[in-house]
């Protein structure tokens, strides 16, 4: 089977490192990754706890599928309570990092406690040390993978990291592993900092540590898989040459594209921001924005950009560390950098990204808190000699600066490192903050694709796109076309497709499978990997008790249905242009349905008999 | 016919799917730590190349080793370690230009591509034809037709 069966328990308070057997009666009903840490997170930390006390813990988890050749295999996530909401966080990056840590042969790091000073954790198969980090600290996340490789003298060390933001305690800060991949989202990076834990690096050289549980049948539901991939037109042609970015074009025209901070919900410059112009060469230099695609481990299709920005652009004029072929924008930082503070300036978004990668913050939570702050700006609620500079929708140079200042916890930068909802809130405005549970929602609006509003309302990390994409039968048409503006069906689609996403985590393998793969093919693998009977049903009834798991987290935390809202502009504001246009997001239709075909009540509690059903 | 490993590292993205066939391969384990070919990352510049033994007909490995350890396979053209003969003595990786046989310190031996008895592991799994296994005298056609296809044979649009 392919899970190690190993636990590797760092306590940083007293800077043990102890191994323990994997809970194996919890990965049959969690799985892995996303599923099982929860499990493990919530069996053991008080959902009360403070973020960003030693009480609170640190799951870096991957999945059975993790380190094997099932396409897009390479999935970590780190599991905690996020500081930027107060709910559950799960955040799950690619790269390298997460199969380097199954050929080690660990499934799980526990991190408990806080250390009383910089550590960072290293992991050379079955030994496990912390070893001094002062060094380190103050670093970025380049700088720190690159002084541990040098140090250990071993390039093949796999590092997942803190910057700056996350040592700050920046809301939104990020783990970044493999130089530009992250566990992005909900400040899973300032848990991590507020632990002074600044790194885990990793080397797997075991070749024992997993074995498929029927080698030839994995090996041919892989092959199955890949073919199907390689053979759909998103993952086969449209994320490899465009990237998630194939989407500005089109969220645009459909009118669900967030603007200044969802003023609008269409960009007049969204062209110049998208994955086509990604393509085009500059006037300025003759070359384009696009190096490259790149691939996760074990992906066969290679959303990732590589970009260069034109040396003579005046983010990284004179500044040689910048002027490389490095992680470039995707759709959600695009957006985010870009329409959502009205900015068309595409280099100025990259190196908006590259700081983001390079000091460790999510962008869509920055660049929307950005976009927020332009609007209290435009209000004449934050005066400019508060702000330390002008804040005008459309300003490249304001978005580059705040990027900066927030990466580096200085000036005004400071209030942004809070994110949107309090920053809005010193001014007065929390309304204006493009929040859901405190985190800011990613690209798409709400009022053009009433699933996403849903879906948004009730992710249990708060506003994301990626716990029940609705974006695929809303705008992609996959599995089927809905349409986007009408609010019928949209609660049992959605359902299905969170319990779905549970999953897929859990699993270990990557979201954008989901475009060409439904339940049977991810089933086929898992079946094959892993011990004992997985049906399809086994299956979405393990993501629907993970959603079932979150949510109670969260409501003992303190979350109630009343939480389960958007911002008045989504609710009340109707949208200005594009298809949409008149529309607003009619929430109160679509939640009663949305709690009923959960199984919860009409407060959004899950009902006894749904707790039954679910094992819980 | 021979067949050699042809590799386009413009094509490559870095997925490791061969590094894991390779280990699979030879050792029944997907950790690329056991891979004979490995992807070399050049993150400042965005590209990833796939390197792996070339199978020098000369070669310096097979000409260094004092226990006649390494042999050509006269059907692919490879040069394979012989396990039970090698002692590990590793004066074949000093030997070897260009770094592509290792010691594997676990069992004691070297190690290096032995093209899997002609059927490349690792050409059947890249995703992206960033690794093909083409004719051993060919292996330039592809260049040459890239090339071939830049020049204009055409009078009308001169």
């Amino acid at each position: 089977m392919t899970w190690t069966k190993n636990v590797l328990r760092v306590n940083l308070t007293t800077g043990a490192c102890s191994p323990e057997p994997l809970r194996m009666d919890w990965a049959q009903q969690y799985l892995g990754q996303r599923g099982l840490a929860t499990k493990y997170f919530t069996a053991e930390v008080d959902p009360k706890v403070d973020p960003l006390a030693p009480e609170n813990k640190l799951i870096f988890a991957t999945g059975p599928l993790t380190g094997t050749p099932a396409a897009t295999g390479g999935r970590y996530a780190v599991i905690t309570k996020g500081p930027l909401t107060g709910a559950i966080a799960c955040s799950n990056s690619g790269g390298y990092f997460g199969a380097e840590l199954k050929f080690a042969g660990w499934d799980m790091v526990i991190f408990e406690g806080r250390s009383s000073r910089p550590v960072y954790l290293l992991i050379e198969d079955g030994e496990a040390r912390l070893l001094d980090a002062s060094h380190l600290w103050g670093k970025t996340v380049w700088e720190t993978e690159e002084t541990i490789k040098k140090h250990h003298q071993d390039p093949q060390i796999r590092v997942a990291s803190i910057g700056r933001a996350g040592e700050n305690g920046v809301l939104f800060a990020a783990v970044v592993n493999d130089l530009h991949r992250a566990a992005g989202r909900s400040g899973v990076g300032a848990v991590m900092g507020a632990k002074n834990l600044k790194a885990v690096a990793v080397r797997g050289t075991r070749a024992d540590a997993y074995h498929a549980a029927d080698p030839d049948a994995f090996a041919k539901a892989v092959e199955e898989g890949k073919k199907i991939l390689a053979a759909n037109g998103v993952t086969g042609q449209g994320l490899p040459a465009y990237g998630t970015q194939v989407l500005m074009n089109i969220i645009n025209e459909v009118g669900a594209l967030p603007t200044r901070n969802g003023q609008d919900i269409q960009f007049e410059s969204a062209r110049a921001i998208s994955g086509e112009a990604m393509h085009e060469k500059r006037p300025t230099d003759g070359k384009p924005n696009l190096v490259t695609n790149g691939a996760c481990f074990g992906c066969v299709i290679g959303c990732g950009r590589i970009s260069r920005i034109d040396p003579d652009h005046f983010s990284v004029k004179g500044k040689p560390n910048y002027q490389i072929a490095s992680g470039g924008v995707e759709y959600e930082a695009a957006w985010a950098l870009g329409a959502a503070a009205g900015v068309s300036d595409l280099d100025a978004l990259t190196y908006g990204n590259f700081v983001c990668n390079e000091d460790g913050m999510d962008p869509i939570s920055l660049g929307s808190t950005i976009g927020a702050a332009m609007e209290l700006y435009q209000l004449g609620l934050i005066p400019k000699e508060e702000a330390g500079m002008e804040l005008p929708f459309g300003s490249a140079e304001a978005v580059v600066k705040l990027v900066e200042l927030t990466a580096k916890g200085e000036g005004f930068g400071r209030l942004i490192g809070l994110g949107s909802l309090r920053l809005c809130s010193k001014y007065g405005r929390p309304d204006l903050s493009m929040s859901a549970k405190g985190q800011e929602f990613p690209a798409y609006d709400g009022r053009g694709l009433q699933g996403m509003a849903l879906n948004y309302a009730t992710s249990n990390r708060g506003g994301c796109h990626v716990r029940g994409y609705m974006v695929s039968p809303e705008v992609l048409g996959i599995p089927v076309k809905l349409d986007g503006g009408a609010t019928e069906g949209k609660a049992a689609m959605l359902k299905a497709f969170q319990d779905l996403t549970a999953v897929v985590d859990s699993a270990g393998i990557c979201l954008f499978t989901t475009f060409a793969w439904g339940a049977p093919e991810i089933q086929a693998q898992v079946q094959a990997a892993c011990e004992g009977d997985w049906s399809v049903d086994k299956l979405l009834l393990l993501g629907e008790r993970v959603w079932n798991l979150e949510r109670e987290f969260n409501l003992a935390a303190g979350f109630t249905g009343k939480d389960d809202t958007l911002p008045p502009r989504l609710l009340k504001e109707p949208a200005r242009s594009g298809p949409q246009k008149g529309r607003v997001a009619e929430l109160g239709k679509m939640l009663p349905e949305y709690y009923q075909v959960r199984g919860w009540t009409p407060e959004g509690v899950p009902t006894p008999e749904t707790r039954t059903r679910l094992g819980l | 016919m021979q067949r050699s490993l042809r590799i386009d590292p413009n094509k490559c993205t870095g997925c490791l799917q061969c590094e894991m066939a390779c280990a699979y391969e030879n050792y029944k384990t997907y950790n690329i730590a056991r891979s004979r070919i490995k992807v070399i990352p050049f993150e400042h510049e965005g590209r990833k190349v796939p390197y792996t033994c070339t199978q020098c007909s000369e070669a310096w490995c097979m000409h260094a080793c004092p226990v006649e350890a390494i042999v050509l396979d006269p059907a692919t053209g490879a040069k394979i370690v012989r396990e039970d003969v090698c002692v590990g003595c590793k004066v074949c990786t000093i030997a070897c230009p260009f770094g592509t046989v290792n010691y594997v310190a676990e069992l004691g031996k070297v190690q290096k591509c032995d093209l899997c008895g002609g059927d490349p592991a690792c050409a059947k799994a890249c995703p992206t034809g960033a690794i093909t296994f083409v004719d051993a005298d060919w292996t330039g056609l592809g260049k040459m037709r890239d090339w071939a296809g830049r020049t204009d044979t055409n009078p009308a649009t001169v």
